[in-house]
């Protein structure tokens, strides 16, 4: 089947990263992103110590820094919206007569870039170090709701048969001469939008069916069982613990 | 009628069903299987054969005439009972496989049921084992070959320990050695086996009785060699032998292993 595969941000390793627990793993990310963004955006030292902290973990990791990096560009997007804010943002200006920025606009601005970098570089190492499967069993040793871990389940899985599903239209498309190059020609595409709207749809009510067929009742059964190592969880602590430290010196600071 | 004071594992009996968009797909169906047959569901495109199927384990609901699995009738208040006894294996694995790894998948079925741990990971085992796939246990179903996928599928169903197994083209897609395996499987299995198919040769090999359905009724039944050598009854129905096939030249199916 063509198509990325959805559950291959994995990088294969037998780092210490890799091999601690999912739910350590995910409990220690989603803390410390909180940490960052509680953190006082006008202390600047406090977010380079954060990527250091961050940086030290790649390294740990053994994920190629160059494929970090990579990945870290999905919030390029954000981070164009986040540049705007100082040209159309009101409150105090600097400038003169030519151009002018917002004051508060600048400040906003480097707290998305910043924060947002910090939380998808947090999400890189761990989807880089944990497979989907291992995420969604964290998640689900966490009791986060039965309902989102099974959401996340089917859109892992079944975001792989939609790009497939869109790969072959694709091809039929195109083994049938469709090359869109003028605006006209784009109808063919919306027609496939269209159709794969449907196919999913009907490929989703075929899927409950056979959940059904298995004694599926609305619930999913929560089926891991058996905590985490103490080691694991100690070992996961000293990020969130280090930067919570950071965080509230920068507060001391900041008062 | 022989036999008819033990009860038959299925028995349908008068069943009529139309789909919500009015279009009635069933006229009257009456089919009884007894325990450890294996019998051959044959019919052309659009009979009802898949229909029918989905009505024994109750994903539909018989909108005339009943459906009863060893003897309990197939209603809302027995789905979980019934679910548990009737195994149902989709035309399509992709359909039946969801979970991100082949052993969370397999565990799906037997974990409804309220198992857990050894005794979950015990049945998940077996259930692999059965269709010799222990090896990709730890393996996103997706990324399996189509042969691959459509045993875990059958071990998905397999490790709910149903009484009957249902399995819906299971020979479509597969390449020759696949179609085979997939045949040693299904012989070396103690359950009641229904198999829906167009391949004709496949139900002469593994099941000594077929039924005929067409146009939403079943419209002959008895031992497969002479449904496949009635060339009228064939004809009728729009089934076709391969090219070349001849069923009286092959020996009939074996006594069960
Ligand atoms: N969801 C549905 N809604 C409405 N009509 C349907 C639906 N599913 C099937 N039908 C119709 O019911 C009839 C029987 O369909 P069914 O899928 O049971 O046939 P089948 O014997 O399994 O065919 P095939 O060999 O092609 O799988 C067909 O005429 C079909 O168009
Ligand atoms: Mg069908």
């Amino acid at each position: 089947m063509a198509g990325a595969h959805a559950s291959s941000l994995l990088v294969p390793g037998d780092s210490r990263l890799h091999r601690l627990r999912p739910q350590c793993k995910i409990a220690a990310a989603v803390a410390f992103i909180f940490i960052v963004v509680a953190t006082p955006r006008e202390q600047f030292w406090a977010f380079g110590a954060y990527v250091a902290g961050l940086v030290l973990i790649t390294g740990i990791s053994g994920l190629p820094p160059r494929l970090v990096l990579r990945r870290l560009t999905v919030d390029l997007p954000f981070l164009a919206f986040a540049l705007f804010l100082p040209f159309f943002a009101g409150g105090e200006q600097v400038g003169d007569g030519w151009w002018s920025l917002s004051i508060d606009g600048l400040w906003a601005s480097w707290n998305i870039v910043a924060k947002g970098t910090l939380g998808v570089a947090t999400s890189v190492l761990l989807t880089g170090t944990t497979s989907l499967a291992d995420l969604i069993r964290g998640m689900e040793r966490l009791h986060a709701p039965a309902a989102f871990t099974a959401i996340t389940t089917f859109m892992v899985r079944y975001a792989e048969v939609i790009t497939g599903e869109m790969q072959r239209m694709k091809v039929a498309r195109e083994s049938r001469g469709h090359d869109p190059r003028w605006l006209w020609q784009i109808r063919a595409i919306a027609h496939t939008a269209g159709t794969l709207f449907v196919r999913s749809y009907e490929r989703g009510e075929r899927v409950h069916l056979a959940m059904l067929s298995r004694g599926f009742d609305g619930a999913m059964p929560r089926m891991v069982e058996g905590g985490a190592p103490r080691s694991d969880w100690t070992t996961a602590a000293i990020l969130p613990a280090t930067a919570l430290a950071v965080s509230l010196a920068a507060w001391m600071v900041h008062t | 009628m022989d036999g008819a004071h033990v009860t038959p594992v299925l028995a349908v009996e008068g069943l009529a069903y139309a789909y919500p968009d009015g279009h009635q797909a069933l006229f009257g169906v009456d089919m009884r299987i007894e325990a450890g047959e294996r019998v051959a569901l044959l019919g052309p495109n659009g009979a009802g054969k898949t229909t029918l199927v989905l009505h024994l384990n109750g994903i539909h609901l018989a909108g005339r005439g009943s459906v009863r699995v060893a003897g309990t009738m197939v209603e809302k208040s027995s789905l979980a009972e019934i679910r548990r006894r009737v195994g149902l294996v989709f035309q399509d694995p992709d359909d039946q496989l969801f979970m991100p790894t082949v052993r969370d998948d397999v565990a799906f079925g037997p974990a409804n049921l309220g198992l857990r741990g050894d005794e979950l990971d015990h049945r998940v085992h077996d259930a692999l084992a059965a269709v010799g796939m222990t090896d990709v246990a730890d393996r996103a179903p997706h990324h399996l070959s189509f042969g691959q996928r459509r045993r875990v599928a059958v071990a998905t169903v397999l490790a709910m320990r149903p009484d009957v197994l249902v399995l819906d083209e299971p020979s479509s897609n597969l390449d020759p050695a696949s179609r085979r395996e997939l045949a040693e499987i299904l012989v070396g299995l103690e359950q009641t086996i229904l198999l829906v198919t167009h391949d004709l040769p496949y139900a002469l090999e593994l099941c000594p009785r077929s039924l005929v359905m067409n146009e939403g009724t079943i419209v002959a039944d008895g031992p497969t060699a002479d449904i496949l050598g009635d060339a009228a009854l064939m004809a009728a129905n729009r089934l076709e032998l391969p090219y070349g096939f001849d069923p009286a030249s092959v020996p009939p199916p074996g006594p069960r292993s």
